[in-house]
């Protein structure tokens, strides 16, 4: 609540410098709200915030005009499963900051502590139209397949400012599957086992506190930093991203969940759409990358990339994401979404796909992921279809505050562009 | 010292161009010598072009690669060869005629770099990866065509993105990878039946981290960047000796003993004849540079350098030395080597009049090779550079064919040209666009509207992958 408010201050103080008013005119809009999509509209920005939207609206007075004709406006983009502002180069591991192998800290692992805001990856990532990211902990496995949980994800901002994070503590991070297999000792059966035997140990340690705090509780796997993140999973608070692929292990967990009173994000699901109806019927979202369709293990022999297509018809809630935890290509989402839609999801709903869906799922609805009068404008111009790789943005917008359209590759290009 | 060398090589150039054609029975050995001949083709192709007929798209866009746009097009395919390409042709009687307007034609895609069947999926399985003999510095001797996999599911998945030709390369963890194979992406059992007839030989030689990087971990040499070039050094000296060894034998009339063969240097002989083809996996502009540097003191060319996301900073010089480049557009910041990468990359080299290749180097993005292109065209109307799809277009199919020696045959659509054809169902600049038809040959070997050409991998036979 208080970083809250400081993210309010903050924003407050960002825009009040350059308080004016801009009007984005004559642009295809996709709202993401109940409006749905307006084939050619106005949007008015005063000191950083939407005052108006839609067709029909007039531009005030002295206002900065954007011209929009033949572009599209959409909220800034999401990408989900990242590790933006995390890591600077893969290689150099005292450049990242995206995973531990510490074994007393796993679950307690809090990727929103230590963020870069000055990362050049940023800049590149908002070029192609992402705003936010949520930032996910990877396994260290340098040791071995060794920790239980990868840590707990962050929705971060691009804008390059100190207060970076839009939500901290956003999800847990577990991988089940072959991975949960290897690091419970080799078997499927023995990770479903540990699950719950550690579900069961964070429960008991919930309950009595106090008797840990004498020193007199039973004794635990988990480290107390472990258990005390896990609480929130334990009660149902917090979201499990799971992270699963073969058809009978989302089967396994989404009967685990119902047992558990868990809430799951699934991530990866590459035979997502053979269990489709399971996994629209438990109201869990996926979080999955459209050019997925190797099968790079025995788990992801049914991939297809009409897997979000078929989820989505299934009314399963898709979330598109690039690659798995990715950083420096999180500038391909867009293309991602556009092979979505090339193997059958409807164009809107790929764009649902990187905004208002991450956006809900990762309670940031309220701020993010949608255009709407009120809402601080969070929202990139485009000059033609935004999946479209030959379209580029015109203005974009980091919830307030208009961010220049360069990076670092762009002024080393200009450095070494013929003259 | 220099030009004595290149004459040379020049001399030799031209007696190698059969190189990968097998000897005719007829050529054996003269009485006196005492050797048989070293058999330079021992795997030879069995490739058979699938059953061509005659067939006319017509009505299509269509990108020919040597830098038109023709729209209303009209391309001939008889008897596995492109017969004529234009606006509005007339189809002669006989023909099979595909209706295709509103959708584009262009050459089948080439990719310049892939590990397909070397590294084959299920690529987390560890008994899939034979990609990378990293047990020493130097494995010139090492022939990638000997690791294929010709069950990969991934050239099935390929060819689904249009990909016609590729050339499959051994890793990078060595200073010497070894030989790289051309393949053509038709379903066979056997590695031959895939050969491109008639493609060069290839030699991985790999700049940088990565074999610094592996060697250096186990306490020997290569441990950094002057320990590879060291390593390079040291290798084209004893080439350079042993292919002497082999000329003074050959021309002494073939008496007495030939020289011990040795794989490793043989192959590197045929780079300093001029018969091997130099692929050099190097990211940064002052090690090409090096590299060039090398090249000029054994004498010897290289045809391209691979991932070089630094060419950009030393275009001019690639140009004036006629190396290919082939690059990504997204790829960038893994390690520090690629931390100047750019988007424009690929622009960049071709608007400085260079060789510019969008190559894969990864089973997901070889099925998608013409958005990369895009994803790069775009990056270079975003500079200001004047770069049409005309142009763009031969980033992934006339290049890469100039890049593995095999221009003469692929790669544009022209009259006389083997008829390598994919039919978009839209822009190949476009993320919409699917390849919905390819050829081979002349011979159809992907049909998105018939299941009969989705899955040829017997892996995912009866498997949850079977039919997607």
């Amino acid at each position: 609540m208080t970083r809250r408010l400081l993210a309010l201050a903050a924003l407050a103080f960002a825009t009040s410098a350059s308080a004016e008013t801009i009007a984005i005119v004559d642009a295809r809009l996709m709202t993401m709200t109940a409006a749905g999509e307006v084939e050619r509209g106005t949007i008015v920005i005063r000191d950083g915030r939407i005052t108006a939207i839609g067709p029909g609206v007039a531009v005030p007075v002295g206002a900065r005009v954007i011209d929009g004709r033949g572009g599209t406006v959409t909220p800034g983009f999401i990408q989900a499963d990242s590790t933006l502002g995390a890591v600077e180069v893969s290689q150099v591991p005292a450049s990242a900051d995206r995973a531990t192998h510490s074994a007393a800290i796993s679950a307690g692992f809090d990727i929103s502590l230590g963020l870069n805001p000055d990362s050049i990856l940023l800049p590149v990532s908002r070029l192609a139209g992402i705003t936010h990211a949520v930032t996910t902990p990877l396994y260290d496995d340098r040791g071995g397949r060794d920790l239980q949980f990868a840590g707990q994800a962050a929705v971060i901002d691009l804008a390059q400012r100190p207060d970076m994070v839009t939500r901290p503590r956003a999800a847990m991070v577990l991988e089940m599957g072959e991975g949960g297999a290897e690091r419970a000792g080799g078997a499927r059966g023995s990770a479903i086992v540990e699950l719950k035997a550690t579900l069961a140990d964070v429960r008991h340690f919930a309950a009595h506190r106090v008797a840990y705090d004498r020193g007199e509780g039973r004794p635990q796997k988990l480290s107390r930093v472990d258990l005390e993140a896990l609480i929130p999973v334990a009660e149902g608070r917090m979201s499990l991203i799971v992270k699963v692929d073969r058809a009978s292990d989302i089967r396994e967990i989404i009967a685990l969940a119902r047992e558990e009173k868990l809430r799951v994000i699934f991530d990866g699901a590459e035979e997502g759409w053979r269990v489709a109806a399971d996994i629209a019927a438990a109201k869990f979202p996926v979080i999955l990358d459209p050019l997925a369709d190797l099968p790079h293990s025995f788990s992801e022999l049914g991939a297809t990339m009409e897997n979000a297509a078929r989820l989505h018809a299934a009314g399963v809630m898709v979330i598109i994401k690039t690659g798995s935890g990715v950083a420096h290509r999180a500038r391909e989402l867009r293309y991602g979404a556009g092979n979505a839609v090339a193997y059958g999801l409807p164009h809107d709903a790929a764009v649902a796909a990187i905004t208002v869906n991450p956006a809900r799922v990762f309670g940031v609805a309220d701020r993010v992921g949608s255009l709407e009068a009120g809402r601080a404008a969070d929202l990139v111009l485009w000059n033609g279809d935004p999946l479209e790789p030959l379209s580029q943005p015109q203005a974009i917008f980091v919830e307030g505050v208009e961010k220049p359209l360069t990076a670092r590759p762009l002024e080393l290009r200009d450095r070494y562009l013929p003259r | 010292m220099r030009m004595r060398a290149i004459t040379v090589i020049a001399a030799i150039a031209l007696a190698g161009c059969a190189a990968g054609e097998r000897p005719q029975p007829s050529v054996a050995p003269t009485a006196e010598a005492s050797a048989p001949p070293i058999d330079r083709d021992p795997y030879p192709s069995t490739y058979r072009a699938p059953a061509a007929g005659q067939v006319a798209l017509v009505g299509a866009t269509v990108l020919t690669a040597t830098g038109d746009e023709i729209a209303n097009g009209t391309v001939l395919m008889d008897g596995g060869k492109i017969v004529a390409v234009g606006a509005g042709l007339t189809v002669p009687d006989g023909y099979a005629r595909i209706d295709a307007r509103g959708k584009w034609v262009t050459p089948g895609v080439i990719d310049a770099h892939s590990h397909l069947g070397v590294w084959s999926q299920p690529d987390s399985v560890e008994a899939n990866n034979d990609v990378n003999e990293m047990t020493d510095p130097n494995t010139a001797q090492v022939w990638a065509e000997h690791s294929i996999w010709p069950q990969d599911p991934g050239f099935d998945t390929a060819r689904e993105g249009g990909v016609t030709t590729m050339m499959v390369l051994p890793g990078s963890g060595n200073l010497f990878g070894g030989r790289t194979v051309t393949l053509k992406n038709v379903p066979s059992v056997t590695m031959q039946g895939m050969k491109f007839p008639g493609a060069p030989y290839g030699l991985k030689i790999a700049c940088g981290e990565n074999p610094k990087r592996v060697y250096g971990g186990r306490g020997r040499s290569p441990a950094t960047r002057m320990g590879n070039v060291a390593g390079y050094r040291k290798a084209w000296i004893d080439a350079q000796d042993y292919a002497r060894r082999w000329d003074k034998w050959e021309k002494g009339g073939r008496v007495g003993d030939a020289p011990k063969r040795d794989l490793q240097l043989e192959t590197l002989a045929g780079v300093l004849k001029g018969e091997i083809l130099v692929q050099n996996h190097c990211y940064r502009a002052d090690e090409m540079a090096n590299m060039i540097d090398i090249a000029h003191e054994f004498g010897f060319r290289i045809r391209t350098f691979h991932h070089a996301n630094e060419a950009y900073k030393i275009a001019p010089l690639l140009v004036k030395e006629d190396i290919c480049v082939a690059t990504w557009t997204n790829w960038w910041g893994y390690k520090m080597e690629v931390f100047d990468a750019l988007e424009e990359n690929a622009a960049l080299v071709d608007a400085a009049g260079g060789c510019a290749i969008i190559h894969s180097d990864d089973p997901v993005l070889i099925q998608h090779l013409n958005q990369e292109a895009a994803a790069a065209l775009s990056s270079a109307w975003r500079a200001g550079i004047r770069i049409t799809k005309a142009d763009a277009i031969r980033w992934f199919t006339a290049n890469p064919a100039k890049a593995l020696g095999i221009a003469d045959k692929v790669g544009t659509l022209e009259a006389g040209k083997n008829a390598d054809v994919v039919l978009w169902s839209a822009d190949p600049f476009s993320i919409y666009a699917r390849a919905e038809k390819v050829w081979i040959d002349g011979g159809i070997v992907f049909d998105r509207g018939d299941p009969a050409y989705r899955r040829h991998s017997d892996f995912l036979l009866g498997q949850p992958g079977e039919t997607r």
